[in-house]
């Protein structure tokens, strides 16, 4: 049975998060707002040859080539509101006009998000056999609230800026293409993906193994495995010819140019540490607070003299190595090696499986966690790269619902210090709590409170409550109580990574329970 | 989680963030010296309460200069500005600083001053909507809680509190719990209330009269001696109340009349800036000014407006009931707005209050007034920088208003005179007809407004004519005003007395 939602409802869930997105329009804007002001001089008033060669600005072009011509279709509409912005010289430019434009650029190709999003909530599954009355039990309508009103895309696109909303439609428009089992278009949109935003590798192996399975192997055994025998040269040479066109159209006028080494060099800096500026919290966090604990211990036993420590300062803006002390330091590579290593299980367990579009769904969230957590030089943002897959998984199944709520509460509060300016705290507090409440209500509305347990949050464990609980005191304690305990000098690091530490846990614990439902999803089948 | 409570938390955080993410736009006068604006005017008087013996607060003196932003508000905003000068002192001595502390802006007192408005707004008016909303007992609990965010979404007030800068929800929050109060048949509480509301701002008088004739014409309702003693009561209660916050200004008598002086300004203009009233917009025919002395207009303002308040208020006088008493309110307010002395664009505000009291019932032409209501402030908000925020919050307004009455019947025409004669007398017209006719008036109005607006944003006047846009705004507004009035006289007139069985059984009324 699909859930289809009436469509003046979502025309409501679209106005009423538009209207909010118009509202936040005089926040704080972060530096990604000047990068991409810069960017759109670059490609408005610089040469092709010159967009990855440019550098009068240090945010200098470093997003896939199709990134940049949008950017440079969007310059061709803001010569309207204001052509000074359009100058390469003109640096920290922001008249009005130009934030107005800016943000209004962000909103309108969000419009790719609302069709995206209008058409994963057609591919929902219900739970139920009738359709409920209650529209709070309509998975599709708690799908699209889920997806439209997310916290981390609010805050990051509409008050700290970026263009995470549009890039999130076309990743949910190919997913939702697989689900229709339209895996030529889904290959199509994840390709073009790719070149507006390479951060989107990390869940390439979900889409490179899914599609090598599903889609050039048409038949498989009757325990779900692979029939080898059923391979399919056609349906790889269609597979190739979408992809490599793809990239060829992107990354074609740079190769003939010979400056392919040039644009990968600025995609791909190397220069950079584990962790970013303030950490995300992944396995990296937690790492690096057990070096400084065995820092702390090895100097009390004299295993180590202060003369071997390395200071690092953790307070800085911008982005900064980070020297392990007793532990020892990660290269790159370690990084590399450990995310496959976390990625592998679920791509086996994936190609062994009859290989549904949900199995690729859950490998797609668990390659995004592994690369979340073990990656190099992760940003804090990357968790929206796993609460939007989850979100569909979370209105199908009561289990995933679980690991949703507990993920999205404490991913998203980790985005809270992206947020450091005093004007915008009751804004993100306000979002915040609306999405987590609505979470909440809608997910108990879905699955009704089974078993109800005492002193617990619907659907959570006692533990899990006990730990959301630790989570508001935590907030509370980095938004009023370190300053009032007058730490805020001796310690000025202490809040931002007192949260890291205790949302990775929350994020670990997540990725292991619902890795654990992946894999051991199919004796559930069998035993029902 | 409890779905009711999530339900209603959820639309109380939603109100929040619309008022706060208002308040990040600029507030009147931001970086304009040497008079700034009513944000300057507050600080000020946080300013001058802190610093002087509250004996000096009302006078002139070398310490304190009444042309630089005077105290002319009554003693409970002075007590209130006093308090937020004590917080504000305590935080940043600066900010209240005597003398040097004059234009003081910064990012952090921008917030200090947000934050007091908030805070203002979350004990008092928010609720007192909640309050009358879920005393609303016909409607769901789902009904309930989109009327109350519909009521809380009124952009006018928003714009004016959280983005022009004013404490306004206090005074109307006040004047609502006195509504409340006296509906559910507290009298002596909501006299209380209502006379709080008049020693916070002197402009709560626009409602004082349909209060007194409500009262007055219940007591006189009731047994001789049960109504007077009731009269005594409330009586005694307003006395107390008004004595009890006046009483450090009470001890001298030439203390008490300058504080009098001060709220009541005669010797100032018959309207400020361009406002949607009635001689605002005869002066663009009649330059009355040139042939009349001030004297003779105040008393010609006293007069019309006196003419005006006459049928509402002798019909509730004689016929006391809650409905007419809530329309009352909307008739003497408009009647205010619309003829009296000195009247600011701001106190539309005041007939507003009663007209979104009015939203369950009259869904349509509330919105209708409400809308225009906001319109009307244009020329002050494009001076303020607040224009992308009024459009912001007025559409999400009409949303809240599609979304959030559904199923409260939003027919346009129930009540009106013609249409119920019609109905009966001229068969042949088409069902319905008078129903698309008003709507059709609603959107050709609408569209007026859009355009005017346009207007304003992006053409620059003619130089020979360089308060055209404004004038017309205020005339077009005005036109609708006064269409108004009529009209809620009309309903008022119409509506149910007390207790006795009328023709309109059919209309939902309380």
């Amino acid at each position: 049975v699909r859930g289809k939602m009436a469509a003046p409802v979502f025309f409501f869930v679209v106005a009423t998060v538009t209207v909010v997105k118009l509202l936040l329009i005089p926040s704080y804007r972060s530096t990604d707002f000047e990068v991409h002001r810069n960017w759109l001089a670059i490609t408005h008033s610089r040469p092709l040859s010159q967009w990855y060669y440019e550098d009068t600005s240090e945010w200098t072009l470093d997003y896939p080539p199709l990134f940049a011509w949008f950017e440079f279709l969007l310059s061709h509409v803001a010569r309207f509101f204001d052509p000074a912005m359009l100058r390469v010289e003109n640096l920290n430019y922001a008249s009005f006009a130009t934030v107005l434009f800016q943000r209004l650029s962000v909103i309108v190709s969000d419009l790719v998000l609302v069709y995206a999003v209008y058409e994963c909530c057609q591919c929902v599954r219900m739970a139920g056999k009738k359709r409920p009355s209650e529209l709070l039990s309509q998975p599709s309508f708690v799908l699209a609230v889920l997806l439209l009103w997310n916290f981390g895309l609010l805050i990051v696109d509409h008050i700290h800026f970026q263009y995470n909303g549009f890039l999130t439609g076309i990743k949910l428009l190919s997913i939702a293409r697989i689900l229709q089992r339209r895996h030529l278009e889904g290959a199509f949109w994840f390709s073009l993906l790719l070149n507006f935003k390479h951060i989107y590798l990390y869940i390439s192996p979900a889409y490179f193994t899914y599609l090598l399975r599903a889609h050039c192997f048409t038949r498989a055994n009757k325990d779900g495995s692979v029939q080898w025998g059923s391979f399919s040269l056609l349906n790889l040479l269609n597979l190739g010819v979408v992809v490599v066109g793809v990239f060829a159209g992107s990354f074609g006028p740079f190769v003939t140019m010979g400056q392919l080494g040039q644009v990968l060099s600025r995609l791909f800096p190397v220069k950079r540490g584990l962790v970013h500026a303030y950490w995300a919290p992944n396995f990296w966090a937690l790492y690096n607070v057990a070096d400084k604990a065995a820092t702390s211990v090895a100097l009390r036993t004299k295993l180590l003299t202060p003369d071997d420590i390395q200071q690092a300062t953790m307070t800085g803006g911008l982005v900064q190595e980070y020297t392990h002390n007793a532990l020892p330091s990660i290269t790159p590579l370690v990084t590399v090696i450990l995310t496959l290593a976390a990625m592998l299980p679920a791509l086996v367990h994936l190609w062994r499986r009859p290989c549904t579009p949900r199995d690729f769904l859950r490998c797609l969230v668990l390659c995004a966690f592994a690369s979340f957590l073990f990656g190099y030089h992760v940003h804090e943002k990357a968790i929206i790269l796993i609460i939007i897959p989850l979100s569909l998984l979370a209105v199908e199944g009561r289990q995933d619902g679980q690991v949703f709520l507990l993920l999205s509460t404490c991913g998203h509060l980790s985005l809270f210090p992206l947020l450091f300016t005093q004007a915008e705290t009751p804004s993100k507090v306000c979002l915040m709590l609306m999405f987590t409440v609505f979470a909440f209500m809608s997910l108990e509305a879905l699955y009704g409170s089974s078993k109800k347990r005492p002193y617990s949050l619907c659907l959570l464990s006692p533990v899990e409550t006990v730990y959301m609980v630790g989570l508001v005191l935590l907030q509370l304690y980095c938004s009023v109580g370190h300053h009032a305990l007058g730490l805020t000098n001796r310690l000025p690091f202490l809040p931002l990574m007192l949260t890291s530490v205790y949302c990775a846990l929350g994020v670990m614990w997540s990725w292991l329970r619902f890795y654990h439902l992946t894999l051991t999803e199919r004796h559930q089948l069998k035993q029902s | 989680m409890d779905m009711k409570f999530g339900m209603l938390f959820i639309a109380v955080v939603f109100v929040v963030f619309v008022r706060w993410a208002v308040s990040l736009n600029p507030y009147s006068g931001m970086g304009k010296p040497p008079m700034y604006g009513d944000y300057e005017a507050q600080r000020h008087w946080m300013e001058i309460t802190t610093n002087l013996p509250l004996k000096q607060w009302y006078f002139n003196s070398t310490d304190n200069d009444l042309l630089y932003w005077g105290l002319d508000y009554p003693p409970l905003t002075a007590y209130h500005m006093w308090l937020c000068g004590k917080v504000a002192s305590w935080i940043n001595p600066d900010w209240t600083a005597l003398f040097t502390s004059r234009g003081h802006e910064s990012y952090g007192h921008k917030l200090f001053m947000r934050y007091s408005v908030l805070i203002g707004d979350l004990l008092i008016f928010i609720p007192a909507v909640l309050l009358f909303c879920f005393r609303q007992k016909q409607l769901s609990h789902t009904q309930k809680v989109l009327l109350s965010c519909v009521l809380l979404l009124f952009p006018g007030l928003i714009i004016i509190d959280y983005g022009h800068f004013q404490y306004n929800s206090i005074s109307l929050g006040l004047t609502l719990l006195a509504i409340m109060a006296l509906s559910q048949g507290y009298d002596v509480l909501g006299s209380a209330a209502f006379v709080l509301a008049l020693s916070y701002k002197q402009m709560s008088l626009y409602h004082a009269m349909p209060f007194f004739c409500y009262l007055l014409g219940k007591c006189w309702q009731q047994r001789w001696k049960k109504g007077f003693f009731s009269l005594c009561c409330i009586g005694l209660t307003v006395l107390a109340t008004f004595a009890l916050v006046w009483l450090p200004f009470l001890t001298e008598k030439d203390v008490f009349l300058q504080v009098v002086h001060r709220i009541f300004p005669v010797a100032r203009g018959v309207f400020e800036d361009k406002v949607s009233n009635f001689w605002c917009s005869l002066s663009v025919v009649v330059k009355f000014r040139n042939f009349m002395s001030q004297e003779t207009l105040l008393s010609l303002c006293l007069v019309t407006t006196l003419l005006g308040l006459l049928p509402s208020s002798l019909d509730l006088l004689f016929r006391p009931s809650t409905i007419k008493f809530r329309l009352a309110l909307i008739n003497s307010s408009l009647v205010f707005f619309l003829f009296s002395f000195q009247v600011h664009e701001k106190s539309i505000l005041l007939p507003a209050l009663p007209v979104c009291l009015l939203l369950p019932w009259r869904p349509f032409t509330s919105t209708w007034f409400l809308t225009i209501a906001t319109f009307s402030m244009l020329p002050l908000l494009i001076k303020d920088g607040l224009i992308i925020a009024t459009l912001v919050t007025s559409i999400l307004f009409l949303i809240a208003v599609e979304l959030g009455l559904q199923g409260i019947s939003s027919d346009p025409t129930i009540g009106c005179p013609i249409c119920m004669w019609s109905s009966k007398n001229l068969k042949w017209l088409p069902y319905g007809f008078f129903s698309v006719a008003v709507k059709s008036g609603f959107y050709t109005s609408l569209m007026g407004a859009v355009f005017l607006g346009v207007l304003s944003v992006t053409i620059p006047p003619p130089s020979s004519l360089p308060d055209l846009w404004p004038v017309l705004v205020s005339v077009y507004c005005c036109v609708h005003f006064l269409g108004f009035t009529v009209y809620y006289h009309q309903v008022q007139l119409m509506a149910p007395g007390p207790k006795q069985p009328t023709a309109q059984k059919g209309k939902k009324m309380q």
